[in-house]
């Protein structure tokens, strides 16, 4: 049989090319593995420029009594002990030098008057501790990485998805997927496969997520027979624009609050005094003044209480709107330009600390933030489960294949502390090309049938093939809408139950999609290959909060709203049963050594 | 707001005609709104590219009434709606299909910049050391989000198609990017002369006036690294000192 695909050989295969995926790239380069990225979109155009606010080392510029061991025991904190403790650990002591690297590479970041890297406050971080470029910081990375990287002999496939990973017995030996411009099909042979290929967000219809983040990379390495852990927790960022209806969902950058924003409802109240958790209570300021004292970096105040982890924000916000005290549109005001009252020269100063909120508030929505409130809202940023992997080298339980970045798990727990995820991607990026490098050190190419790869490409054309058939997009709107009022910022057994019906429904309507038109860039087509990986995404949330019977971080159950002390217990993994159903099962969390349980009660 | 008409530019390589959609629009929304509307209804094959959604990844470049912009940040009411909306690609680079174009050269091009190659650390714990306003001048040039908009109207590129002998705007804005960095040591100024043809460049501001990132491309990258030529290359004195250099 002829083969219906182009064939390409790489030691270490990446797919994804965000900040995780460029810094494994990066790394197993510099072992001497010849290494393949392989990027959804335009090399550089990947989510990781949507990251506003910063990346968190604990490197002390601006309070010097900041070290690993509080950040270490801030992301448990605020993961709520859930975290992969190993991971957790690893995170916060190599952090730093991940940042300065990137500094070496060419970033260029703020400066603390002694000309050392800024770091600014965030949310759940007992210390000023992101390192930050104005509020682009997600774009400096992304190019410092990308401008790094295409000099290291690094090929780049753009405009390539990824739909299928194969195995060899059982180990993953390649992957397969279709190129955008002529819809032509490659076949990557790899020793090794790193997956960084974000997040999961177009499951929901409220979301900061653009098309990409169809849960490509979950889905490839559920299909290939790896865990999936903590999958019921996503993050819901607390303030997305709300209004006008086209932009709801863009996010607003935490940064907005750590630069003295403040959240009120429409009777003018700040409403985040009220509930402060009692994990926080201690370190939360209970007065306006304290707060504001904080932002401006008086080391003995208390952070003001919309620096809260962003699963309580978020969930203020809603209970406040539920209570018909929210904006116009459905939201709460965030005001920045109340420092006014503070600050002389206020308008240079939003203009200067939060540029790229101006420009898209001023563009968007027609509202000067520097004079008027923003209205916010919770939108669907983060998704803190994922694949399941070894802390130390990143494999997944299926050998071969490795993740990092937001699709792998384990470091945020329960819920992930803002500027946690720049820093993760560099961490465990490098970590997953090093290790990938090494396991692609010490075995062969597999092999793989090419009626097996052609049976694919079959498969694949479907959705062109069909002349009748159900619209793509139309399948994938009831999808997020099911998701968004069943599964979303707020769940209950009943609903979780009637969404897992309505998933096997738009999955047996998936099979029906039709795109008309040829193979050449017709984005229907690619829209129909992604609802597969939406719906396993999409279905592994439910069964994972099912199983979560109490509301902890990013899952909140109404049926059961409190903490339990078994919660604490367990993880929620989810993987694939031969007969190609859902398996679901709890293990216990991984024990934290006693050194680590001291540092956790050292920095409570 | 009622019904708009959108006629865009539909086809493949050469070969396209402009088609004509009708769709349904509501207060707030940008162009990229209207293409998704189109998209999802009437058109599922039009192709476009797109990610963020908020203007900071530069991949919904197009030309909207004959004016390069992003889709995203195109708010339909700045628009008039009573006559058809026309949408194109860009022009500089090949059609690929619809509204998507080749934008390869751009990666090709940016490949030839000599890359960041820093100083030794200053500082006695490994590190460097910078002033904030030192850092300030290089991070204009960072903003750049590499939409390609600049490129897109220079006529060296659109017009003249010489991509073969000039880098184009863009890729000036990212060689200031370097060059102004207070750590950087590399010299670009040969490949600027000679390879990457800063003369071509006649400072017509074109550039300038279309960057959604509003950087000053021609002023303040542009002119001052023409500058750095001319003084290296074409200052007189240097000239002579060359001339009777001992060789």
């Amino acid at each position: 049989m002829t083969e219906r695909f182009k064939t390409h050989e790489y030691d270490v295969l990446i797919i994804g090319a965000g900040g995780a995926g460029l810094r494994a790239a990066i790394e197993a380069s510099s072992t001497g593995a010849s290494v393949g990225v392989v990027c959804k979109s335009l090399l550089g155009k990947a989510h990781t420029v949507m990251a506003e606010g910063g990346m968190a080392a604990s490197m002390g510029n601006v309070d010097d009594r900041d070290n690993w061991k509080v950040h270490f025991a801030d992301t448990m904190r605020g993961g709520q002990y859930l975290n992969n403790c190993e991971m957790a650990e690893i995170h916060a002591r190599e952090a730093g030098e991940r940042v300065l690297e990137l500094e070496a590479w060419g970033a260029l970041f703020d400066r603390t008057k002694e000309g050392k890297i800024l770091q600014r406050n965030f949310g759940g971080h007992k210390y000023p501790r992101l390192a930050h470029v104005g509020d682009r910081t997600g774009l400096e990375m992304i190019r410092t990485l990308q401008d790094h990287g295409i000099h290291q002999g690094i090929d780049f496939h753009m405009e390539v998805t990824v739909t299928n990973l194969l195995k060899d017995g059982d180990r993953v030996v390649a992957a397969f997927g279709y190129e955008r411009e002529k819809g032509r099909f490659m076949l990557y042979k790899a020793k090794a496969i790193v997956i960084a290929t974000g997040g999961i967000g177009r499951a929901f219809k409220v979301t900061s997520n653009s098309w990409e983040y169809t849960g490509d990379g979950h889905a490839l390495a559920y299909d290939a027979g790896a865990d999936l852990i903590d999958m019921e927790f996503v993050q819901f960022h607390p303030t997305g624009m709300v209004w006008p209806p086209s932009v709801r969902g863009i996010l607003v950058t935490e940064g907005v609050r750590g630069e003295g924003g403040i959240l009120t409802n429409s009777e003018g109240k700040r409403f985040m005094f009220e509930d402060v958790p009692p994990l926080y209570v201690s370190s939360t300021a209970d007065n306006e003044e304290e707060g504001w004292k904080y932002v401006t970096g008086d080391k003995e105040a208390n952070r003001p209480p919309e620096l809260l982890t962003r699963d309580h924000v978020a969930r203020k916000i809603v209970k406040e709107v539920k209570a018909g005290r929210g904006s116009p549109h459905g939201g709460a005001f965030l005001n920045i330009a109340w420092i006014k009252e503070h600050i002389k020269d206020s308008e240079t100063h939003i203009k200067k600390k939060l540029p790229s909120m101006y420009h898209q508030f001023m563009e968007l929505a027609e509202v000067d933030i520097t004079k008027d409130p923003m209205e916010v809202g919770p939108t669907t940023h983060y998704v803190m489960g994922g694949i399941r992997v070894n802390a130390e080298s990143q494999m997944s339980t299926v050998k071969g294949l490795f993740a990092c970045g937001e699709c792998a798990a384990g470091l945020h727990g329960a819920n992930r502390l803002g500027g946690n995820s720049l820093s993760d991607l560099l961490v465990f990026g490098k970590r997953a090309g090093e290790f990938a490098s090494k396991f692609a050190s010490e075995c062969e190419y597999g092999n793989i049938g090419t009626n097996e790869v052609n049976a694919l490409v079959t498969e694949s054309l479907l959705p062109v093939d069909r002349t009748e058939g159900e619209n793509p997009y139309k399948i994938q709107e009831d999808l997020q809408e099911t998701m968004q009022d069943l599964a979303g910022i707020s769940r209950c057994d009943e609903e979780l139950k009637t969404a897992i019906v309505r998933i096997g429904e738009y999955a047996v309507r998936s099979t029906t999609a039709y795109a008309p038109g040829n193979r050449e860039y017709n984005p229907g087509w690619h829209t129909a290959l992604d609802l597969h990986n939406l719906l396993v995404v999409s279905e592994a949330l439910c069964y994972s909060a099912m199983q979560r019977t109490e509301s902890r971080g990013g899952h909140f159950r109404s049926d059961f709203p409190e903490k339990t002390e078994e919660g604490s217990t367990y993880n929620t993994v989810v993987r694939r049963k031969n007969d190609g159903s859902m398996e679901v099962e709890r293990v216990p969390v991984i024990p934290q050594s006693d050194e680590m349980r001291a540092i956790i009660e050292e920095y409570k | 707001m009622g019904q708009v008409t959108f006629k865009i530019w539909r086809g493949e390589g050469d070969e396209g005609h402009f088609e004509e959609y009708q769709t349904e629009v509501s207060e707030g929304m940008v162009v990229l709104d209207a293409i998704h509307a189109i998209q999802s209804d009437d058109a599922s094959d039009l192709a476009v590219r797109w990610n963020c959604k908020a203007g900071k990844c530069g991949s919904c470049s197009a030309e909207i009434n004959g004016m390069p912009k992003l889709m995203c940040m195109t708010r339909l009411s700045s628009l008039d709606l009573d006559n058809p909306i026309i949408i194109e690609p860009m022009k500089a680079f090949p059609l690929m299909k619809d509204l998507v174009t080749d934008v390869s050269w751009n990666y090709e091009a940016k490949k030839s910049i000599k890359p960041f190659k820093p100083c030794k650390p200053d500082a006695p714990d490994g590190t460097w050391r910078m002033q904030q306003e030192d850092v300030e001048r290089a991070q204009e040039f960072r903003k750049c989000i590499e939409c390609y908009l600049c490129q897109n109207v220079c006529h060296v590129l659109r017009d003249h198609h010489d991509h073969a002998e000039y880098i184009g705007p863009a890729f000036l804005v990212k060689t200031a990017a370097f060059e102004m960095h207070p750590l950087d040591e590399e010299n670009r100024t040969l490949d600027l002369k000679d390879e990457q043809g800063i003369g071509y460049c006649n400072i017509t501001k074109c550039c300038t006036k279309v960057c959604p990132e509003h950087i000053t491309i021609t002023d303040n990258a542009i002119i001052p690294l023409k500058e750095r030529v001319v003084d290296e290359f074409y200052d007189p004195l240097k000239k002579l000192f060359r001339i009777f250099k001992p060789k």
